[in-house]
């Protein structure tokens, strides 16, 4: 494919708006995921104020609830629901997905390959508006009456399905049912562009067991997708129908607001299949783009090849593959056949395999390296820490027998939280400060980031590791409040310190956020490859032209990790660096 | 007054970030200014530093936690099966401690140890088959033992045997309260389906099923401890789930069907009282109460009530507003003391006869009532 770079004239709303290039894409999708993250922690926020000092009045309360929603500045029960709900969407779905995916993919995948762009621009630049589009509809559902979605990210019916159930569930849901249609339909545009630029656009020499970790990352991230989010469209389309056409199929012998409603033979339970056959694969489309950047910035940083290249590449094929089959473990106790419990705390416990491999080679990448301690660097460390601490607890929650106890408590917000929340948050916070240079031709300040990074480890630890106890003294999630239960006084104090610990911490982005967008136009002007980097993007022009590279797309010699090795003068070899004479060549 | 205490703080958080940066910069002295973005030697080892300092933060965090807050944890099961889960959870703390303990360390350590300098280079090693080997194989090993160990434990939960002395008891979920339901002297609970709620019967139980006959609904569980409950579990609105803590029970009430979960209470709740765990946090807990009520009372507020120890049903699956007050009282009796309980509960139907009783002609109005209910139920249904 052939780009005829130079030649066509771009105007202001080509190049920044509908631009079909997949740079300006990567940065309209992290600029536009960073301000829906900022939306969702200050969600967060608001109701760890509530959970930490129950129905009191607050002044913020006034100003960005208002009345309806807080009455003299006291946040409504049901909507501190909503707003957990929506934190939970926001979070999962538009930061962490579309958000940290969708930035890197389109960033690296034609950047790394050596490809100009993507198989399809315009498929690509459809795919952010209509991700934009479903943005603003999740939004507005914060401005409705009756406020929005409440019945918790999972959006299981009847409480979804039934406006008596919840004032949420009459017009916010159905915002939310329509964004999300939407998003997904974004994603699919994304995951299909993806792969096919990866399959057929590498150039000359980049084999698949060339690849950067990343790509291969980004590669089965979408191939998840594809296999998975389709499957909760469907969900949400007969959630749909029985909302609003009256079907049955998640609902049956209801009895709401004194009178029996007329559905009859669907399952609750149906729907819990379906949203969790998208629902846990969708942790991994979280968690395996970070675990690409990680690799990558470690290598890089630690100046050494990742350790166990292969073994990398088998097990993140193994944790794509075995995340199809595990949805079943958020469904212990749903009323499925215990036999299926008992599957699936096999299939859950198996993943344990491949990600133990995973952290251990990073663990060796570190050593006896020569730690090039960037803030990329050491986010990227803090993501193999909580990604070890989160993902331990998984143990028990995978396992049946223990998950009877720990399910829907705060010990499950700790895990997924660690695992997948904050171990994300820091893949693409590693992500930013890394690639910020080849996004937008200048620097980040390290300081900045290096008080970024220490204040947020702390406050993430102090947010989430308490709830591990909390969560065993038997103290469910999704409660307004936690004084009905005497029996919880004794934890209150503890809430008090988690809401601090967040409040710190979500202040603490601040200085990120200034970093970040002073250095757009302020930063020092960057060097090709501040970093010393082997993979290709490294090689194109700091100012960034259409078609990536001004001549020749470079070709591949060798793989992306020819870090520190011996008879060469640099500690890397870029890939484009043909193989001396006699040089072993470790991979093909 | 908030907004002003809000400046403040961003102010103040200002001045935070501004110090830590400086703290950073002062490691710059010395050398020449550098403004390159890219890690220096100095950043390498205050970082470096930094990163051991992290490990020593999360060490004492999980120790502070482990003497702070580890009383928090629910104590001794009050179920059968209880012992088995808190053995299989007890096994695997361990050892998640141990792995944490370790990779932690390693990680952290190997940061610091390596913490890069000038003309320092690091060892080109990418692979080694054995290494790998190990690192799959010890998980495999350990996770066989922890999956079959939580199989045996999980069938031995969930399946219960039909030949087996068990009592059948319905739980029964709505927004946002607890009923229960005893099966009456034949064991065996009547039809219901919600079609059938009306007036005092709130649960829907087929009043002409001969099985409903001896039926008993009550707000307020009772147990006899040693006996086998089967619980089939009913929701007449969203879903629910009963959460019973401490006999580490749990099962989602799902409108439209039946669900099911069983354990045999081992612990009386007045031996349960008497628990000297339980006696410890009851204090606890009656002291920040007594703590909080002080306030209560100066604002001119009702003082709060003591807590006495209870085993509780609460309600773990989100359902509403007020989700987080779904609560019922379950008391633990000797069996005797059941039997005397359940004795003095009416049945349902005794209750339906004497609600509806005393007015006949409003008995058949009723009746005219129901049927055209029903039709309009069957007209909606064909619909």
């Amino acid at each position: 494919m052939s780009h005829e770079h130079g030649h066509h004239k771009e105007t202001f709303i080509t190049k920044y708006i509908f631009s079909i290039d997949h740079k300006m894409i990567a940065k309209q999708y992290l600029i536009t995921g960073l301000l829906m993250g900022i939306v969702g922690v200050v969600l967060s926020l608001f109701f760890r104020m509530q959970i930490a000092w129950p129905e009191e009045s607050f002044e913020i309360f006034k100003i960005f609830l208002g009345e309806n929603f807080a009455p003299g500045g006291v946040m409504r029960n049901d909507i501190y629901l909503a707003l957990v709900t929506i934190h939970g969407t926001i979070m999962v779905f538009f930061v962490l997905t579309a958000g940290l995916s969708g930035t890197f993919s389109n960033l690296l995948i034609p950047l790394q390959i050596g490809a100009r762009d993507m198989a399809s621009g315009f498929m690509n630049m459809l795919s952010y508006w209509m991700f934009f589009v479903s943005c603003i509809i999740m939004l507005s559902s914060l401005f409705i009456e009756t406020g929005p979605a409440s019945a918790g990210w999972t959006i299981y019916p009847p409480l979804s399905a039934l406006p008596q159930a919840i004032p949420g569930s009459g017009l916010g849901m159905t915002l939310w049912l329509i964004s999300m249609a939407i998003f997904i339909a974004s994603s699919l545009m994304g995951s299909l562009n993806y792969i096919v630029t990866v399959i057929n656009l590498r150039t000359k020499g980049m084999s698949m067991t060339r690849l950067p970790l990343t790509i291969w990352a980004f590669f089965l991230t979408a191939i998840i997708g594809v296999v998975s989010f389709p499957v909760l469209f469907s969900a949400a389309l007969l959630l749909i129908f029985d909302r609003s056409f009256g079907t049955s199929f998640f609902l049956s012998d209801i009895f709401i607001s004194g009178e029996v409603l007329h559905y009859q033979g669907g399952s609750p339970v149906l729907f819990e299949h379906l949203f969790w056959f998208l629902g846990h694969p969708e942790v991994y489309i979280v968690i395996l783009p970070a675990m690409g950047l990680v690799s990558e910035i470690i290598a890089t940083n630690a100046r050494k090849p990742i350790f166990g290249y292969r073994a990398m590449i088998t097990s993140i094929i193994a944790i794509a593959f075995l995340s199809t089959i595990v949805w079943g473990h958020h469904m212990f106790i749903s009323g499925m056949n215990p036999f299926l419990g008992s599957v699936f705390t096999f299939t859950t416990l198996l993943i344990a395999i491949p990600s133990a491999v995973k952290a251990f080679n990073w663990i060796t990448t570190l050593w006896k390296g020569n730690l090039q301690l960037n803030p990329a660097m050491l986010f990227s460390i803090g993501f193999v820490s909580t990604f070890i601490t989160g993902g331990l607890t998984g143990i028990i929650l995978g396992d049946s027998t223990l998950d009877i106890n720990v399910h829907d408590t705060y010990f499950v917000i700790a895990h997924f939280h660690l695992v997948m929340g904050i171990s994300a948050l820091y893949g693409f916070f590693a992500g930013v400060y890394h690639w910020f240079p080849r996004m937008f031709g200048r620097m980040m300040d390290k300081n900045l980031g290096y008080v970024h990074f220490w204040v947020t480890a702390v406050c993430a630890y102090g947010v989430f590791f308490p709830m591990h106890f909390i969560g065993m003294a038997g103290l469910p999630r999704r409660y307004y409040t936690n004084t009905a239960f005497p029996l919880f006084d004794e934890l209150a104090d503890v809430n008090i310190l988690i809401t601090v610990f967040a409040i710190v911490g979500a202040a603490f982005q601040i200085p990120f956020f200034w970093n970040f967008f002073y250095s757009i136009f302020k930063g020092k002007k960057a060097p090709m490859n501040p970093w010393k980097a082997n993979t290709l993007e490294w090689t194109a022009p700091v100012e960034h032209i259409h078609g990536n590279w001004p001549g020749e797309i470079p070709e591949v010699h060798r793989w992306p990790y020819d870090y520190s090795k011996p008879g060469h003068d640099e500690d890397f070899v870029p890939q484009n660096i043909p193989m001396k004479e006699g040089e072993e060549q470790l991979h093909h | 007054m908030t907004s002003l205490l809000v400046i403040f703080v961003l102010v103040l958080i200002g001045i935070a970030v501004w110090q830590l940066t400086k703290i950073f910069d002062l490691t710059q002295v010395g050398e020449i200014t550098d403004d390159s973005g890219v890690a220096n030697d100095r950043d390498n080892s205050v970082n470096g530093y930094l990163m051991f300092g992290f490990l020593g933060f999360i060490y004492l965090f999980t120790i502070y936690s482990l003497i702070a807050w580890g009383e928090f944890v629910l104590g001794t099961p009050a179920s059968e099966h209880g012992v088995e889960v808190d053995n299989l959870m007890e096994i695997s703390m361990w050892l998640i401690f141990f792995v944490q303990t370790v990779t932690q360390f390693l990680l952290h350590y190997y940061t610091f140890k390596y913490r890069g300098k000038e003309g320092q280079k690091a060892l080109y090693f990418a692979d080694n088959n054995k290494l790998e080997a190990a690192w799959t194989i010890i998980p495999v090993i350990v996770l066989a033992v922890l999956i079959l160990y939580g199989l045996y434990t999980w069938n031995q939960i969930m399946y219960y045997d039909d030949e087996e002395d068990v009592m059948y008891v319905e739980l029964y979920a709505k927004q946002f309260g607890w009923q229960a339901r005893y099966a009456g002297d034949d064991n065996t609970l009547g039809k219901a389906n919600v079609r059938y709620i009306e007036g005092i019967n709130t649960v829907g139980v087929d009043l002409e099923d001969p099985n409903a006959q001896d039926d008993k609904v009550v707000s307020e569980l009772h147990l006899p401890k040693g006996k086998k409950v089967v619980f089939k579990i009913r929701s007449q609105d969203v879903l629910h789930s009963a959460f019973m803590p401490h006999f580490r029970a749990q099962m989602n009430c799902v409108p439209g069907m039946v669900t099911q979960f069983a354990f045999v209470p081992t612990i009386t709740t007045a031996e349960m009282r008497q628990n000297e765990a339980i006696i410890f946090k009851v204090n606890k807990i009656n002291k920040i109460r007594a703590n909080k009520s002080i306030d209560l009372v100066a604002n001119g507020q009702a003082a709060l009530d003591p807590y006495t120890f209870d085993y509780l049903l609460l309600c773990n699956k989100i359902c509403g507003a007020s989700h987080y007050n779904m609560q019922m009282k379950i008391v633990v009796d000797s069996p005797s003391d059941y039997k005397k309980w359940l004795a003095e509960q009416p049945t349902l139907s005794s209750q339906w006869k004497e609600a509806n009783a005393p007015k006949v002609e409003e008995v058949k109005e009723k009746a005219t009532e129901t049927i055209v209910d029903s039709t309009k139920v069957i007209a909606q249904v064909i619909k």
